[in-house]
């Protein structure tokens, strides 16, 4: 089943990429051979197979309720592209 | 013609660990920005989650004492979204497999009496950052001190008919989160929060569409927005128009919701299980475990009140409705008799209720202990002091000087109950109120009433009032 | 003495016939008179010397282990205090971390001074190393052929001999490809041996750091610093540590190599599978049989990972969106605009392809027919190696299905690069250890790889397998002629 270029503008928005009219068009070649690849999963008999996760089995791990780890700001946000009083500053957040 | 109100509440418990959900950041609130924001909160590249075990353990409690099914296995799953906030690009929460499904909470309600709500699920997830949007220069600000800190989200099913009972089951979750230890359920810090979802459909009917009221953080707020949005659903109806799904916000200062964002653009999450958790299994050993460490809840513990002491199911319920308040009151009246017990539970629920109220202080924080308390009730029960004395007592032990036996004693204030003693005041004041006692004798019921003023004066207050009355009556033939 | 093994280097170390300082001089002075590979993206000669003089003071109080003193280079995916870390990304341009990756501590820990930080494909996704925004890496073999990728710097680096060891990751074949592209030793580790703390995520159910060495030996002397439970991870296995060269010795007498029938089809190579089937009769000499198995949806495992790994990889890849860290766009509307802006400029056509390919496969009304039917997919080929280490210990076979090939020949089509992972991408699925090491030379004098498989767990035996082999073959030994000076 072909993807469409809304399709393509749909995803691009949801996973936020800015993407141009020519852009779609192209990436939407390239993924219709990705897909075409893919495709061949569907002809796969899978009833009463479990879908794997993890290449290992096995539980979560759980970590003790202890308050350890003391962040050390500058460190961490020393990489911000913009920042002021220690907070990391976007445009305007509207809600 | 009627219509039929239904409401569904999802409430957000932010879970009282010492650690965040997947870092070992601090959950305590009101640190500068970002310095409670560890590597793993802030998302920065190559960090990695692990599930913190107190999290975990809430979550039990909670389907324990809710009487739900506690899943031996469950998913941790990535909600994908972009928010500024929101620093992985996705929340890690539960969506297929939760750790906790079904379970009810039983709440009063104005029109129905007791009705049980029943829980469609609780689920663990993790809390977003905050935006600032003071002004910097255009721009707002982003404190991630909160993300990653853990939440609890309850979902009821839709069974509330009336803002009423959407808040008594608000409040009897509330309740529940802090008598179970599980959250510190202050809603000034966000520690819960409610999101409403209202329709309105004519009896009989299928659903109406409904809207989500998003983040009540107080049960006024909650009532107040429910109310309102009941009354424009309906209006709107009446008016022949139709509701759209839509996630709406109150806005407290107006009393009125408005469209946050409509269904048409609601996100597609694109949930899938979160490949860096594995899934949570929890051992019967370990439920056990926390079954062991359970308290009794509070119908139980309402349920011996009235056993043991004799309380009626108001003054037990009032006595419940927290666990310091409930275990302050046990320490009280603990071994005591019904007489102390019953005196215990209206000295907490008036004087020293009324007293913690004015100072804005909780049970834990109060400056009479229950040993103290018992030892007024005590001195009350065996006719040592009235209860106007008692009053005395009480503040003066509210001040912080001693129990109540070395105030009695320090201030003189031990009633007089010797018939002797009072027999001789009595003579005094009879000899001395010669027009009064003719009075009395002339049938000027009045003039009674103010020789025993006299006799409680001359004894400073301290004589028995019903015994100072039987002598007197004696005494005057 | 930059042709010695890490082991001989080590040994020289502890018999002070150098000093780490001058072996560290020694490394950067070649990575200097080989830039032209591009294998490197940050080299700082300070932070490197520091680092030898603590090995060196190490091994003079005595407590130095075999790999105190001997350099590493690291794969740009592991975060790294002290040098940039980029993912080969413009993205992440600059971006300094406040941690070090578990497998870098590690290493650092038993003594191995850093060199530096390697080029691969943009967040490892790649087979050609094609995609780094910071350019290509040359095969050192033949500077008109592609090193092979992701791990295309730290494959070139070793190859050059510009570094003795390069960690690498690998999710679908990013350690054994490029190994065999550039005619050196690879391995990767079950899955959760290593710690994912602090490599920078792409598939996280796949993903898997391993090392690049000449030799068998070298890299089970580096596991045995590098792997290891840990708590920061919770896909880390929980297991007792263990000697991975504890097997080197092992004759392969009597060993079962199962030779699966599907990985010899179609498409194969005539070079590659002349190179591959002698490598097979020297085992078989050494007394090993081959054992015909099959692997009947092996050839499934391409559809299987380009929906999980874009999936994951669409999730793993939000995190950037210019608010915290990273490339924010100069120019920009309201604050949606800026996420899309420095998202679009952020990521090459690569990681947007693979962004965009996983939001599809996870959007609503797609998720069953696409993620979940992949995952089931990806058991049943899982199962299939079980199946098949019933009837051997060892599974071999070709890595890829050509030598190197050449820049731009498979660039411009997606579909025709995913192709080259045919091989590689099963085991990976699996999450069962592989390796590939040298076995001759095909077209144009490119190198040929063994891919080598074990079970779960089962490294030192893989790694003694290979090593046998080692001992009675020099193709590990040699040196392409550029890098003998």
């Amino acid at each position: 089943m072909p993807l469409t270029s809304s399709d393509v503008k749909r995803i691009a928005h949801l996973a936020r990429i800015e993407i141009t009219e020519a852009e779609t068009e192209h990436t939407l070649g390239q993924l219709n051979g990705i897909f075409k690849l893919i495709e061949q999963l569907q002809s796969v008999d899978t009833t009463g197979i479990e879908p794997m996760s993890h290449p290992l089995g096995g539980g979560q791990r759980l970590r003790e309720d202890v308050a350890i780890d003391h962040p050390d700001r500058d460190a961490i946000m020393k990489n911000a592209p913009a920042s002021q009083d220690g907070l990391f500053l976007v445009p305007r957040v509207i809600e | 013609m009627n219509w039929e109100v239904v409401i569904g509440l999802e409430t957000h418990a932010q879970l009282s660990t010492q650690s965040k959900i997947f870092s070992g950041a601090s959950t305590a609130f009101g640190a500068a920005p970002n310095t409670q924001a560890s590597v793993i909160d802030v998302a920065l590249p190559g960090s990695l989650p692990v599930l913190n075990k107190g999290a975990v353990e809430r979550a039990i409690r909670f389907g324990l004492a809710i009487g739900a099914t506690i899943n031996r296995r469950s998913i941790f799953a990535r909600k994908n979204y972009f928010y500024p906030d929101l620093p992985k690009g996705y929340q890690i929460s539960q969506f297929e497999i939760p750790v906790v499904q079904g379970g009810k909470i039983a709440i009063v309600s104005p029109t129905r009496g007791e009705i049980a709500i029943q829980l469609t699920r609780a689920h663990l997830e993790e809390d977003a950052g905050k935006s600032l949007h003071e002004d910097f220069h255009g721009m707002s600000g982003i404190d991630l001190n909160r993300a990653g800190t853990p939440l609890l989200e309850i979902v009821s099913e839709p069974e509330m008919s009336s803002a009423d009972e959407a808040v008594a089951y608000a409040k009897a979750l509330h309740s529940l989160v802090r008598w179970i230890d599980i959250c510190d359920g202050n809603m000034q810090e966000g520690s819960f929060r409610c999101d409403a979802n209202v329709s309105v459909r004519r009896p009989g009917a299928p659903l109406g569409t409904r809207r989500e009221i998003k983040n009540l953080n107080s049960f006024r707020f909650l009532q107040q927005a429910i109310e309102y949005e009941i009354k424009w659903q309906i209006e709107t109806l009446e008016d022949g128009g139709k509701i759209q799904q839509a996630t709406v916000l109150f806005d407290p200062d107006s009393g009125q919701t408005r469209v946050m964002r409509l269904k048409e653009d609601a996100h597609d999450y694109r949930y899938f299980p979160d490949p860096d958790l594995l899934p949570l299994e929890l051992s019967d050993e370990w439920l056990e475990e926390v079954q062991a460490h359970m308290p009794l809840l509070q119908e139980e513990v309402s349920g011996k009140f009235m056993n043991e002491y004799d309380l009626t199911p108001y003054q037990a319920r009032t006595l419940t409705s927290s666990r310091e308040l409930a275990e302050y009151f046990e320490s009280a009246a603990r071994d005591s008799d019904s007489k102390v017990a019953q005196l215990c539970a209206n000295w907490i629920s008036g004087n020293l209720s009324a007293q913690l109220n004015e100072e804005d202080l909780d049970i834990s924080q109060s400056r009479i202990s229950a040993v103290q308390l018992r030892g007024l009730a005590e001195r009350i029960a065996d006719g040592t002091i009235s209860g106007k004395m008692a009053k005395e007592v009480f503040d003066v032990m509210w001040a912080g000087e001693g129990s109540a036996d070395e105030i009695i004693e320090r201030k003189g204030l031990k009633q007089i109950s010797d018939a002797g003693a009072i027999g001789k005041i009595v003579d005094t004041v009879i000899a001395a109120n010669a027009q009064q006692v003719a009075d009395y004798k002339a049938g000027k019921e009045k003039a009674f009433n103010s020789l025993v003023g006299q006799v409680m004066k001359a004894s400073q207050g301290k004589a028995n009032p019903g015994q100072v009355n039987e002598i007197l009556k004696k005494k005057l033939g | 003495m930059f042709e010695k093994s890490v082991a001989d280097l080590g040994r020289a170390l502890a018999a002070k016939q150098v000093s780490a300082v001058e072996l560290a001089k020694l490394y950067l002075e070649r990575i200097e008179r080989h830039k032209q590979l591009n294998a490197f993206l940050d080299v700082r000669p300070d932070v490197t010397l520091a680092q030898a003089r603590d090995a060196d003071a190490r091994i003079a109080r005595g407590d130095a282990t075999p790999l105190t003193g001997v350099p590493v280079a690291h794969k740009d995916i592991f975060v790294t205090r002290d040098f940039a870390s980029t993912a080969s990304s413009r993205m992440l341009k600059g971006y300094m971390s406040p941690f070090d990756a578990t497998v870098v501590e590690k290493l650092g820990l038993a003594g191995m001074v850093t060199l530096g930080k390697l080029n691969c494909d943009e967040f490892a996704m790649g087979s050609s190393n094609e995609n780094s925004y910071y350019g290509n890496v040359l095969n050192p073999w033949d500077k008109t052929a592609v090193p092979g990728g992701s791990s295309g710097g730290s494959a070139a680096a070793v190859a050059a001999r510009i570094a003795p060891a390069a960690t690498a990751t690998d999710t679908g074949g990013s350690i054994r490809e490029p190994a065999a592209f550039s005619g050196i030793t690879g391995i990767k580790p079950t899955y959760g041996r290593a710690s994912r703390w602090g490599m920078i995520a792409f598939a996280s159910s796949l993903d898997q750091a391993g090392i690049m060495t000449a030799s068998a030996e070298d890299a089970a002397l580096i596991f045995n610093g590098m792997l290891g439970f840990d708590p920061k991870d919770s896909t880390s296995v929980d297991r007792a540590g263990e000697d991975y060269t504890r097997s080197l010795n092992h004759s392969v007498k009597g060993l079962r190599i199962g030779v699966p029938k599907e990985f010899f089809g179609e498409g194969l190579q005539p070079d590659v599978e002349k190179a591959v089937r002698e490598a097979l009769a020297e085992y078989v000499r050494q007394g090993a049989v081959l054992v015909d198995i099959s692997l009947p949806n092996a050839a499934l495992g391409i559809p299987v990972y380009y929906v999980i790994a874009p999936a994951e990889c669409s999730s793993n890849l939000s995190r950037f969106d210019g608010v915290r860290y990273g490339h924010r766009a100069a120019h920009y509307g309201d604050l949606d605009d800026m996420i899309k802006k420095s998202r679009a400029e952020g990521f090459g056509p690569e990681p947007r392809r693979r962004i965009l390919i996983g939001a599809y496969v996870l959007s609503h009304g797609y998720y069953d027919a696409y993620y979940i039917q992949a995952q089931k997919v990806r058991r049943i080929i899982a199962d299939e190696f079980q199946q098949a280490f019933r009837q051997c210990d060892i599974i071999a076979g070709p890595v890829t299905t050509s030598v190197a090939f050449g820049f731009g020949e498979k660039a411009a089509d997606p579909v025709a690069m995913y192709l080259s992972d045919l091989y590689t991408i099963p085991g990976s699925l699996a999450g069962i250890p592989g390796m590939s090491i040298p076995c001759g030379f095909g077209a144009k004098n490119r190198p040929v790889g063994l891919q080598l498989m074990s079970n779960y767990f089962e490294e030192a035996k893989l790694l003694g397998v290979a090593h046998q082999y080692q001992q009675a073959t020099d193709w590990h030994m040699r040196l392409p002629p550029g890098a003998k000076s």
